[in-house]
């Protein structure tokens, strides 16, 4: 008799145990206000773009070129504001500058995306292959446009993305709340969620099925540029600055959010609600051990260490599909 | 009396509660020929796997191998008896050469270290020599032919002192000719005192080349009858335990109208000069040798693989079909032949299988799936076709063959074709199992749905459809209705045909 | 003929001799000796990782997780010759225990577990650089001593140019090039090789023809641990010192050239020779751009379209050979 448990309750009890243990070691600290509150602001950015990550290898693919593809909409972002605004861009900017900038951003995400999705969707390129050569390209772009410097002091409206809040509400989480509700809604009750799942297990059943298998993976190649695009924004916004190789090692800690989050390495299976929890274990862990003033890089060690615990506990209970198909 | 090769008394084999062999007795002689037939989960695999050594038999079993008796047979035992299994997959490297696929088991078996790429040729040319056959060394698998990689496969058995062949369902992937060569090998092998157990569901197949056949159900063997006692029919009995309703099809529920017309279509390296009709009501069985081109045809009409040239109308106009989404909203279906990898989303619930073709009719207002229109959808599908889940929810993978193919059907129904094209639709599916999926055909027949049923098992073609088309290299060779002639005059014709014409 | 033209290294090569004209058209300096020599030196701590990467490539597996071996295993080396003395020798012989251990750790969380290679070796790689950060306190060690400055000053073959200064070419080339050498040995000439070959090939088969995966994982992770660990020790003579972070981050880019040498993410393909000209192709790149004076920020533009358009052209490729041909009878 096997007893199956849920994967997201598995994780929510992980997340408890977690939190009980931080506080334990805490104390009080732990849930203080302006803990949560830097908490709050910290999860954001690596948040939306393990929501990028994570859609990638729902069909199966990954998504390597993320981080290059936000730095290069900041970038855009900035360059677009500083030819708009000049030298006094920490101090001006109306609305509509903003905006535009903004759009030009996000546009260029959509583009990444697209390049993505038509490399793999219509060559057949496999996706670890061809995102490694737009972050390599994407990267290069970025490092062109600056000449590898960093662009830095934006408008007071820009910074409030990051570092704003709505009724004593963090801006960044409420920007991070809407976009995992979105991908959520996506993923659960349109027909594209559907199709991106059938398709990470078995795309020739999907083509043979009347799913337009090609379209589906440049619709999800766009909506995992688009969202680097959103995290551009708050990246921008909490580093108040734009530069080329920011944020590095995020790349494989969406990653280890996605399967941490109960995301399947090889495709199909996934749930936002899964790397919502997951993104909050590891923010909570984070920032207890910082609360405790262990070395970051030891954080970095012990999420690594959580990720095979959580992939071993997946071998025990027999739910992992390993049939040797990852990364087409 | 011919020798004794392998004796197998008492074998019991219970896997966590469920008995998967009850005291089978087994054996075979040297140079014996000897067929395994059952239906799927009657106990083949295990009783391949016992004699292979992968898996031990319960207490009791008496395993004998020429007069040395074994208490615990293990792999390594049955490697040093010479018996050799050739998996229904073929186990070959596509990477590598036909000499290294050859010769790698042997030099493993040897303890090889240091690989002397010399002894690798003469082993793989001395095995390709012992079945007269001129294999390319040096060209990699992944180039060659299936039929040239079932020859590797079982050169590779060769290059030991092997005594017993076991093949496993060797002709799935082979064309008759294939088969044929098959045949002429096995047979030389028999000259060489080598056993051969030859594993199939071809009932024809079987019957034409064993000495000896065994036929084992639901963990029983029903008995070992010689080549004369049997024939197809009368083994579908043995293997089923039940008197199937072989009766052929009756029904005639042809309209007059013309559903669907096809002129001269034609695809480079496919088919070419296909010209027939298909009225409403009809079932047009299509059969020919595997590699005939009828799958090439079926998947030309359901835009997977679009024709080059020539007409096809549908309701009298005509019409282009360049994808699978054009061929749906014409109204339609393809169910392909291969299930695990076309049909259906093995990983996933059977819910999502289901609906997977008419998700965009379930929408509500705002484009976001309806979830009453979803489940009603679902319940329906399922239980218009009778299929047996413990819930929507359950993965595909979980469910029995049958089951499965009802839910290919069921995806398939769900958008109300005018035609569906069945592209083997039995395969790996129990006898029962099949009688019923002949049954919804014939049902949706009845209600006006134009059928093309392919198969290359020809009495499935032959008592379930009004008319049939023989296809041959890529042409429609010849055309005959059922209620004209009888199963016997047919299967001649077939062989005389596809054979006369090589 | 036919054969030549079929094999994806010829393009590559085809690829360099292009390049290197175009360079030298612009550069005379690019075809002389001493440039090319002083190529295959600096390149070569990247030619050693392409190598094990290769062999984790064949198998069908991969690793990312190579370049925190290689910095933890010069790390520890640095320290222990700072602290207890020894020769290059002991100093190639802790970094090699080092990075087979490191790798071995890998080969089983992957075995044993059935995890995917990769998910497997990003959670290695953050816990091996986290824990070297951790306990290095993330400083650079620049003294180190004498004897190891000597060694990576030697040479085989000395010549001198027309300056009077003097070049030629280096043991650390000679190493790189004998590892090469080695390992196409390995894969060509051994059972172990050839294993692991067949086990990138057809997992399942492999296991039937009676290979033992465990033993061709343990192999194929150690032996790319073991080359992490010398070419841990071979960045640290060419740079002459040891920094805890100067190599984390580049595991894709160490990837990028095995690929661009025709080895298969899938599996079960890719050879020595081509991994050496994807490695010398990605150095041409980057030293005809210094000698052609276009500004480093390029760099990676250009190689970033490079891969694109490499991997393109190959699944194109891929694509042509998966159609099914009937022979139809002629009139």
């Amino acid at each position: 008799m096997k007893f199956k448990i849920s994967d997201t309750l598995i994780l929510f009890i992980t997340l408890i145990l977690f939190i009980s243990m931080m506080v334990v070691l805490n104390g009080t600290q732990f849930f203080k206000m302006q803990n949560i509150q830097s908490m709050a602001y910290q999860l954001p950015e690596l948040g939306i773009l393990s929501l990028a990550m994570m859609i990638a290898m729902l069909t199966g693919g990954i998504n390597l070129s993320i981080i290059a593809s936000t730095n290069l909409s900041s970038i855009v972002i900035a360059l677009v504001l500083s030819r708009m605004l000049g030298a006094d861009m920490s101090t001006s900017g109306s609305l509509g500058s903003i905006i535009l900038a903004i759009a030009a951003g996000i546009c260029v995400s959509g583009v990444i995306g697209l390049l993505n999705g038509f490399l793999i969707a219509y060559i057949e390129v496999s996706p670890i292959l061809a995102t490694l050569g737009t972050m390599t390209l994407l990267k290069g772009i970025s490092i062109v446009l600056t000449k590898g410097y960093v662009i830095s002091g934006f408008p007071p409206m820009i910074l409030s993305i990051g570092n704003g809040a709505i009724f004593g509400f963090p801006v960044p989480m409420l920007i991070f709340l809407v976009f995992a509700g979105l991908m959520a809604l996506v993923l659960i009750k349109t027909p594209l969620g559907t199709h991106i799942h059938m398709l990470g297990s078995n795309a020739t059943a999907c083509h043979f099925s009347g799913v337009d298998t090609k379209k589906v993976l440049m619709k999800t190649y766009l909506l995992s540029g688009l969202y680097t695009g959103i995290a551009a924004c708050i990246m921008m916004s909490r580093f108040n600055s734009a530069k080329a190789d920011y944020g590095e090692s995020y790349l494989l800690m969406t990653v280890l959010a996605s399967v941490l989050g109960g995301v399947s390495a090889s495709g199909g299976f996934g749930k936002v609600s899964g790397l919502v929890i997951a993104l909050v274990i590891l923010q909570v862990v984070s920032n207890g051990l910082n609360l405790l003033r262990v070395n970051n890089f030891l954080t970095i060690a012990i999420w690594g260490g959580i990720l095979i615990i959580v992939m071993i506990a997946n071998y025990y209970f027999g739910r992992q599909n390993n049939n040797g198909k990852s990364f087409r | 009396m011919a020798e004794k090769f392998l004796s197998l008394k008492n074998v019991n084999k219970n896997f966590g509660g469920v008995q998967a062999l009850k005291s089978v007795d087994f054996e075979i002689n040297k140079g014996e020929i000897h067929s395994l037939v059952g239906e799927n989960g009657s106990g083949k695999s295990t009783l391949i796997k016992i004699i292979s050594g992968v898996v031990r038999a319960d207490n009791g079993a008496v395993i004998e191998i020429e007069g040395e008796t074994y208490k615990d047979f293990s792999a390594i035992d049955s490697i040093r008896k010479g018996i050799e299994v050739i998996y229904q997959d073929l186990s070959l490297f596509p990477n590598l050469t036909v000499a290294e696929n050859i010769a790698l088991g042997e030099m493993i078996a040897t303890n090889t270290k240091i690989v002397d790429w010399k002894r690798v040729h003469q082993i793989a040319s001395e095995a390709t020599k012992k079945i007269n056959s001129s294999l390319a060394l040096n060209e990699l698998v992944a180039n060659i032919s299936l039929a040239d990689q079932q020859l590797v496969a079982i050169c590779r058995a060769l290059t030991h002192d092997v005594k017993l062949v076991i093949m496993d369902e060797p002709t799935t992937a082979l064309t008759r000719n294939e088969v044929d060569d098959l045949f002429v090998v096995v047979k030389d092998l028999q000259s060489k005192g080598i056993s051969t157990m030859f594993v199939s569901h071809k009932l024809d197949e079987v019957c034409e080349i064993a000495d000896k056949i065994s036929v084992i159900r639901d963990g029983v063997k029903v008995g070992t009858f010689s080549n004369e006692e049997l024939d197809d029919d009368k083994l579908t009995m043995l293997m089923t335990g039940m008197e199937i309703d072989r009766e052929n099809y009756s029904g005639d529920f042809r309209s007059k109208e013309t559903l669907l017309s096809v002129r001269d279509l034609k695809k480079t390296d496919n088919f070419k000069d296909i010209s027939f009709e298909l009225h409403a009501g009809e079932i047009l069985g299509i059969t020919g040798l595997l590699g005939s081109g009828r799958t090439e045809l079926a998947q030309a009409l359901f835009g997977l693989n679009p024709a080059d040239s020539g007409d096809i109308f549908l309701d009298g106009k005509r019409v282009r079909i360049s994808n699978v989404r054009e061929a749906i909203s014409m109204g339609i279906a393809y169910v392909p032949e291969d299930r695990l990898i076309q049909g259906l989303v093995m990983d996933q619930a059977v819910g999502k299988n289901v609906v997977i073709t008419i998700l965009h009719h379930i929408l509500n207002g705002f484009g976001l799936i309806d979830r009453t229109k979803l489940k009603e959808r679902i319940d329906t599908s399922i239980k218009s076709l009778s299929i047996r889940i413990p819930s929507v929810d359950s993965p595909v993978n979980t469910l029995s063959g049958g089951n499965q193919q009802r839910v290919v059907l069921a995806k398939w129904i769900a958008t109300n074709p005018k035609i569906l094209i069945l592209d083997g639709p039995t395969v790996g599916v129990d006898v029962a199992a099949k009688a019923a999926i002949h049954d919804i055909v014939r049902g949706l027949a009845e209600k006006g749905v134009g059928i093309i049923l392919i198969s290359d098992e020809i009495s499935e073609v032959f008592r379930n459809s009004n008319r049939i088309m023989i296809m041959h290299k890529g042409r429609i060779i010849n055309e005959i209705d059922t209620s004209e002639t009888t199963e016997e005059i047919f299967r001649e014709l077939m062989g005389l045909q596809c054979k006369g014409k090589q | 003929m036919k054969k030549i033209f079929s094999k994806y290294e010829t393009y590559v090569l085809i690829a360099i001799v292009m390049l290197g004209f175009l360079i030298n058209s612009v550069n005379a300096n690019f075809f002389t000796l001493e440039n090319i020599l002083d190529l295959l030196k600096s390149y070569s701590f990247i030619g050693i990782l392409s190598i094990g990467v290769l062999f984790v490539l064949i198998s069908g597996g991969i690793d990312i997780s190579f370049t925190a071996t290689a910095t933890i295993s010069m790390y520890v080396m640095a320290v222990i010759l700072n602290t207890y003395g020894g020769n290059i020798v002991s100093a190639f012989l802790i970094a090699i225990v080092i990075g087979i251990c490191l790798g071995l750790v890998n080969a089983v969380i992957i075995y044993f577990f059935n995890i995917q290679s990769i998910i497997a070796t990003i959670a290695t790689l953050n816990i091996y650089y986290g824990l070297l950060t951790v306990f290095s306190g993330g400083k650079w060690i620049y003294t180190l001593p004498t004897w190891f400055r000597e060694f990576a000053q030697v040479r085989l073959i000395t010549l001198s140019n027309q300056a009077g200064g003097t070049y030629g070419l280096s043991i650390i080339t000679v190493m790189w090039m004998l590892i090469a050498v080695i390992s196409w040995l390995i894969l060509r000439y051994t059972m172990v090789g050839r294993g692991i070959y067949a086990m990138g090939g057809n997992k399942v088969s492999a296991k039937r023809v009676g290979f033992n995966l465990l033993k061709s994982h343990l192999f194929v992770y150690g032996y790319m641990g073991c080359l992490a660990g010398i070419a841990g020790v071979v960045l640290s003579l060419l740079v002459q010192c040891v920094a805890p972070n100067s190599i984390v981050g580049k595991e894709l880019d160490v990837l990028a050239a095995v690929v661009l040498g025709g080895a298969s993410l899938t599996g079960g393909v890719g050879n020595i020779v081509g991994t050496i000209l994807g490695v010398i192709l990605i150095a041409i790149m980057n030293n005809g751009m210094t000698l052609m004076r276009i500004p480093a920020f390029w760099y990676d533009v250009f190689i970033g379209c490079i891969i694109i358009v490499s991997v393109s052209a190959s699944a194109l490729q891929q694509k042509k050979k998966a159609f099914r041909k009937i022979a139809i009878e002629d009139d």
